[in-house]
């Protein structure tokens, strides 16, 4: 199964080598990895998307939680949480389908920062199934380039009724 | 005043009580090894190989409990010391590793001697540093003891950039270390602890399994009178030979591949086994899925990720071991008094059968030298108290089953990684750190020539330490899997050559001794003992001979096969020609 593990860890230097190291070195996989400082500079957050079975997952936060430079594991997956994340996608549509490029953009709320006689760059925001659909269509309008920021998770807070 | 980073890397040896480093010089580590030349207070053993020093360093470790200290130089200096941090990094060893590098300012231009140490040494370190300021190297190393040392024990290296040792600060050493990522659980959850009594009151047939980590945490003694209390037979791992008494009545000796045919069955035929500083390597369970298939699993370790890691386990206890003990103890004591021998009685006769059944022996042959009876004899002449390190292979084997210790702390041999090359530095720096102990490493011809080179570290330190060579002239237990799973095509392990060891000795200024027949045996280990200076015995021993019993890569480890088997079928194979 899926998890989105989040991990704390000290923001220094060879970490993400220690975090990297540690999957390829047991033969874990990583499906996608992003990193970014936290509020305070000396912490940064790393958010993890791996595959495995019960085992697996929790022999990877395990060993996670034992790198010395790592402050907090979660695996967000146990959470109620909300996950995002953002893709450009460089299209170079045919004439006649450069409208329908557009219309789609705004369907799936996405925004373009960029544009030549030949392309748009569209960014778009959200969870799995949303940029998966809006990579699906745009396909066959000619993706030319692509890049996606990896997936970023928090968890929700819970809210008491009155 | 202000010091620079070298006086520095001395000042903080001197507060971390560090006596002896063991180490090998080179360019950048000069104004380092400058002050080394007449300081009182840290003496520097000079090996002959930093492999060696390492191993070394380690040996002084295992037998003393304190932190092993190792300085080298940069690039190939760094690079050789990498099997020695894999060897203790498996086997939980405290080190602190210091290399020198190229000043920061070649760091990353490929620089004369330069090697990313850090990078090559992280999956094989506890932890690692590049030291890049002077001002922060007191804190540096102060955390890289207290890393080393706590929580699960193991390697950590620190990279010392020429110029960082030659920068000047003042020196501030600092009296508490708190790293705010790493807090190692030490008592266990109490709620776990109680279950795990009740488990144990409630067994009809467990075993204890005891692993280095009863050594580490110094639990040996509540072990010991918990499984007195209970009456729980405990067999124990290749690394926790010790932790139990081997002449202990309760004791199965080891279990696993080579392990003893009752510590096996009683194993495979326990309701709950009570694995205490462990972590269930694939030489210990054989194939998983058929490891006790009737057990209950407790498992108690300091590391959580060794737990549930190979075996399903229902009550896990993460903390360490003498203080888990300890409170078991308390439960158990309370919980009921003296019936333990009489609920014990049917499964301790049950394992009385097995002993019975099949003992570990060999078979003499005339005047021909069997290993395991140097190894027997050692033993005896010894009484069992001497230091023994090992090599490996057969000979690691062989010590492990007749070699019986009765405490901690004297067996030294590379478990994990299994490291032939090990033993004879591991013995130096055993000596080193118990000058009036008898340090005797077990070896075979083929490990010893790993790193043969430490006699003159031994001769030159006037160390003591013997070697029994159990003579072979063979990688043996290479030689014993192709006899029994390659159709005996002894592919590349008949050494062809080996050296003449007692010449070998003799040339570096020790004593080397020979022994070819039986009868020389004793009165040999008696002369060598006598000596006080390094000796090679060099044992010709039956190249034949194999260890036994083995279960086979993957069976389960009641799946043993049998010295006795073999002989009944060579004697049909006779009488059939
Ligand atoms: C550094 C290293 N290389 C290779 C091996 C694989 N190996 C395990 S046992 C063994 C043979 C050891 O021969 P020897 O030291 O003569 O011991 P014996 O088995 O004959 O007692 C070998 C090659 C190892 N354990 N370590
Ligand atoms: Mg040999």
């Amino acid at each position: 199964m899926r998890h989105t593990i989040s991990v704390l860890v000290e923001n220094k230097f060879g970490v993400l080598s220690r975090i990297s190291g540690l999957f390829s070195g047991r033969g874990y996989n990583i499906e996608s990895l992003s990193v970014g400082e936290t509020i305070d500079p000396q912490i940064s957050v790393m958010t993890i998307v791996t595959t495995g079975d019960d085992w697996v997952i929790e022999q990877i936060t395990k060993q996670l939680n034992k790198l010395i430079d790592v402050i907090k594991v979660t695996d967000m997956t146990e959470l109620d949480h909300v996950e995002r994340e953002m893709v450009m996608v460089k299209v170079a549509p045919r004439q006649d389908d450069k409208a329908e490029v557009l219309r789609l953009a705004e369907i799936f709320r996405g925004r373009v920062v960029d544009s030549s006689q030949k392309t748009y760059t569209i960014e778009i925001t959200g969870d799995e199934k949303k940029i998966a659909a809006f990579v699906e269509l745009m396909k066959p309008m000619g993706i030319k380039e692509f890049v996606r920021t990896g997936k970023v998770a928090i968890a929700r807070e819970g809210i008491k009724k009155k | 005043m202000k010091l620079s980073g070298a006086e520095i890397f001395i000042e903080c040896l001197k507060k971390e009580g560090v006596k002896h480093i063991f180490g090998y010089p080179g360019g950048v580590v000069l104004n380092i090894f400058d002050l080394l030349y007449d300081n009182k207070d840290v003496k520097l053993i000079l090996t002959r190989h930093e492999q060696g020093a390492v191993h070394a360093a380690d040996g002084y470790a295992r037998v003393s409990g304190r932190p092993g200290v190792v300085l080298v130089t940069s690039g190939p200096g760094a690079t050789n010391t990498v099997t020695g941090i894999a060897t203790a990094s498996m086997d939980s060893v405290p080190l602190v590793v210091f290399s020198g590098q190229v000043p920061t300012m070649l760091i990353g231009n490929d620089a004369f001697q330069e090697a990313d140490i850090v990078g090559i040494t992280r999956p094989c370190t506890k932890y690692n540093f590049l030291a890049k300021d002077v001002n922060d190297l007191a804190e540096i190393i102060r955390e890289a003891f207290y890393i080393a040392t706590t929580g699960r024990p193991g390697p950590v290296l620190i990279d010392l950039p020429k110029d960082v040792t030659s920068g000047k600060t003042d020196f501030i050493w600092p009296e508490d270390v708190k790293i705010r990522s790493y807090n190692p659980t030490y008592e266990g959850n109490k709620w776990m602890i109680k279950q795990a009594a009740h488990e144990i009151t409630k067994a009809k047939r467990p075993i204890i399994i005891a692993g280095g980590g009863v050594i580490i945490s110094g639990g040996h003694k509540e072990l010991k009178e918990l499984a007195e209390i209970t009456q729980i037979p405990v067999a124990m791992t290749l690394m926790g030979l010790g932790g139990f008494p081997g002449t202990h009545k309760l004791s199965l000796g080891m279990l696993g591949m080579h392990g003893t045919y009752y510590a096996n069955m009683a194993t495979q035929n326990s309701d709950l086994i009570v694995a205490v500083g462990m972590r269930f390597d694939d030489r210990v369970t054989g194939n998983v899925d058929g490891f006790a298939p009737q057990a209950k699993i407790v498992h108690i370790d300091i590391d959580p990720t060794s737990i549930r890691k190979n075996v399903r386990v229902d009550i896990p206890i993460v903390g360490d071991v003498k203080f888990i003990l300890r409170e078991m103890l308390s439960i158990l004591k309370e919980e009921s008094k003296g019936q333990w021998t009489e609920i014990r009685k049917a499964w301790l006769s049950q394992i009385g059968q097995w002993k019975k059944a099949r003992p570990l022996t060999y078979h003499s042959i005339d005047d021909v030298i069997k290993p395991q009876f140097v190894v027997e004899k050692i033993y005896e002449i010894t009484k069992g108290d001497a230091i023994i390190t090992t090599e490996v292979g057969q000979n690691q084997m062989w010590t492990a089953q007749f070699y019986k210790f009765d405490k901690p702390r004297r067996l030294v041999t590379s478990g994990g990684l299994g490291t032939m090359g090990y033993g004879f530095p591991a013995a130096i720096g055993a000596q080193i750190a118990f000058p009036d102990k008898l340090v005797i490493d077990i070896a075979g011809d083929g490990s010893i020539q790993m790193n043969i080179q430490e006699l003159a570290t031994a001769v030159l330190e006037k160390l003591p330490v013997k070697v029994a060579i159990l003579n072979n002239r063979y990688l043996g237990m290479v030689r014993q899997w192709q006899e029994l799973f390659f159709h005996e095509r002894y592919s590349y392990s008949h050494l062809n050559m080996v050296p003449d060891f007692v010449k070998v000795a003799e040339a570096y200024g020790a004593v080397g001794l020979r022994a070819t027949k039986a009868g020389e045996v004793e009165p040999l280990i008696e002369e060598a003992l006598r000596i006080k200076k390094p000796v090679f015995m060099d044992f010709i021993v039956d190249w034949k001979e194999k260890v036994y019993p083995m279960v086979p890569a993957g069976a389960p480890i009641d799946q043993m096969l049998f010295e006795e088997e073999e002989k009944k079928a060579e004697k049909k194979l006779r009488a059939v020609k």
